[in-house]
């Protein structure tokens, strides 16, 4: 095991709001790190920092850094930090493009233009994702004629078609029924070990149930961090008790 | 309750009407052009009339051959379209995707400012500048040709482009943005492959409208065009549009003869071109919609 990516002193602000106060932590290679936590503490805004996703806000600011393997990441391109580090969102949101298209589009803006390398990246990243069988006789439709869960594999595939190191998931079951859940947590899972994995969710059963590590943030603060196993069986913090437990959330 | 139920009906009933106002008067306009303008056409032959290349409505016997007059306004709105839509789209993407606040609020009420000058202004200062200029550049004999009518015209449909452009482009969902910078997509690549594509149909609804405002507009151009009836055979010479015809002629008809019925055939002919646009436009809509 080693670091992946390490946070140290970081601080997230929208305008002259403080989102995230003086978090420090790292993140193992090839784990899957789990975030939980009621709304508005935090932990999407921190996800978003970790590709600088956020910087599309006109209004964001932070301070303190974080480190991708040994690059900071203000250093790195961000065009080639979003492709190292992929993000699934809440909603799947495919382009308005076919199947195939939408798993190639970021490659292709890359610079990858050959077909029969394309059509390879498209198979093996809709097995990666678990989706080929369902759609390899319609690569050529409209991705949005697909279900909900499968638009959200799909989101996976075209995240993996650009070869990251890291995989942000921010809520990606909140607008799923439980079976597409299901679906995307066994995807998470084949996924563990190949891929450092970033989860935030608000099913803490979730959490649970895929994480190596987990932290629990709580308005903007992290409360505790550790083992999964650790922080549900016997959290070191009361709050983390109650919020596992169902009491507060 | 009778009292509240009668004020019901009556509501629906003015608002009814208020709703099918515009469709009745369209069809009323265009029953009248028919009755005005059919009868001419019986009488020179539809073919005759369209492809006739003499207008020549005062001679005897008169001659009337709208072809110069649909070439003219053909050639000058193209030209138009030429210079306005990529103009307008590259705009309009500006300013919905990559202006700051400040520049973004000064430019479109630039362009509404644009929009609401009144034509024969824009087509006094195109006669009195641009003509010259453009006599100049090309050494023509006249600086009124169809390239003046067109330059002149891509300023007039300029803000229906933009704003109807812009405002599909800011419809397109922030997610696609998300999603697309998520993909580490530039901000060029986002825009152009992304929102612009995903604003196609808006797109070309404000390029149409744009058109439709080109070919229906008088004033300016019979101002700067040249006003010549005869075939062009470059975008260089004068050339003579189907509404300034109507517009400098109307004036010295007798009402009920061949040359006033004639003027209502081109009124006929340009109903018919807008409403292919607008047709097509439409039909494009709902087959991108439904997808």
């Amino acid at each position: 095991m080693s670091t992946h990516i390490a946070v140290r002193d970081l601080c997230l602000y929208y305008g002259r709001n403080c989102v995230l106060k003086d978090l420090s932590l790292e993140i193992q290679r090839n784990e899957i790190f789990t975030i939980i936590g009621p709304a508005n503490s935090g932990k999407s805004s921190f996800l978003q920092t970790l590709n600088r996703l956020n910087e599309l806000h006109a209004e964001f600011r932070k301070t303190g850094s974080v480190t991708l393997g040994a690059e900071d990441i203000d250093t790195i391109d961000v065009e080639q930090l979003r492709a190292r580090v992929g993000i699934v969102f809440a909603l799947p949101f495919p382009l308005p493009l076919s199947i195939f298209d939408n798993i190639t589009y970021g490659p292709r803006m890359h610079g990858i233009r050959q077909k029969t390398q394309m059509t390879d990246l498209v198979e093996r990243s809709l097995r990666e994702a678990y989706l080929w069988d369902e759609v390899k006789d319609r690569l050529h439709h409209p991705a949005m004629n697909l279900s909900g869960g499968q638009q959200q594999r799909l989101c996976i595939a075209r995240v993996l078609a650009g070869q990251p190191e890291v995989i942000l998931f921010d809520e990606p079951t909140s607008g799923l029924d439980p079976i597409s859940t299901a679906r995307v947590e066994e995807t998470m899972m084949v996924l563990r070990g190949r891929y450092t994995i970033v989860l935030v969710t608000n099913n803490v059963a979730q959490a649970a149930r895929v994480g190596t590590r987990t932290a629990f943030f709580l308005m903007g603060e992290m409360v505790e961090v550790g083992d999964t196993k650790d922080v549900f069986t016997r959290p070191s913090d009361s709050r983390t008790d109650e919020y596992v437990t169902g009491k507060f959330g | 309750m009778t009292v509240r139920k009668l004020r019901e009906w009556c509501i629906e009933r003015v608002i009814f009407m208020s709703g099918i106002t515009s469709i009745v008067i369209v069809i009323l306009i265009f029953i009248f052009l028919l009755k005005e303008g059919l009868a001419i056409l019986g009488h020179v032959g539809i073919f005759q009339f369209l492809f006739g290349a003499n207008w020549y409505p005062i001679s005897d016997p008169p001659q009337f051959g709208a072809f110069p007059l649909i070439l003219g306004s053909v050639l000058v709105t193209l030209g138009a379209a030429a210079i306005s839509v990529p103009l307008g789209v590259a705009s309009a993407l500006y300013i919905a995707e990559i202006a700051p606040k400040k520049t973004k609020e000064i430019l479109k009420a630039g362009i509404e400012l644009l929009a609401a000058i009144p034509s024969v202004v824009i087509g006094f200062i195109g006669m009195v500048t641009l003509g010259p200029v453009i006599k100049l550049i090309f050494g023509l004999p006249t600086g009124l040709t169809a390239l003046t009518g067109s330059i002149t015209l891509a300023f007039m449909a300029m803000p229906t482009i933009v704003s109807i452009a812009e405002d599909a482009i800011t419809a397109v969902p922030r997610q696609y943005r998300e999603a697309a910078a998520a993909m580490g997509a530039t901000t060029w690549q986002t825009t152009w492959r992304v929102i612009a594509y995903a604003a196609r149909p808006g797109m070309l609804a404000a390029v149409m409208l744009g058109i439709g405002r080109v070919i229906g507009e008088t004033m300016a151009v019979m101002m700067v065009t040249g006003n010549a009836a005869l075939i062009p055979h470059s975008i260089l010479q004068p050339v003579r549009t189907l509404t300034a015809t109507i517009a400098a002629e109307m004036g010295e008809t007798v009402q009920g003869g061949d040359h006033y019925a004639a003027l209502f055939a081109i009124g006929i002919v340009l109903f018919v071109i807008t409403f292919a646009i607008n047709g097509v436009a439409e039909l494009y809509l709902h087959r991108t919609t439904r997808r």
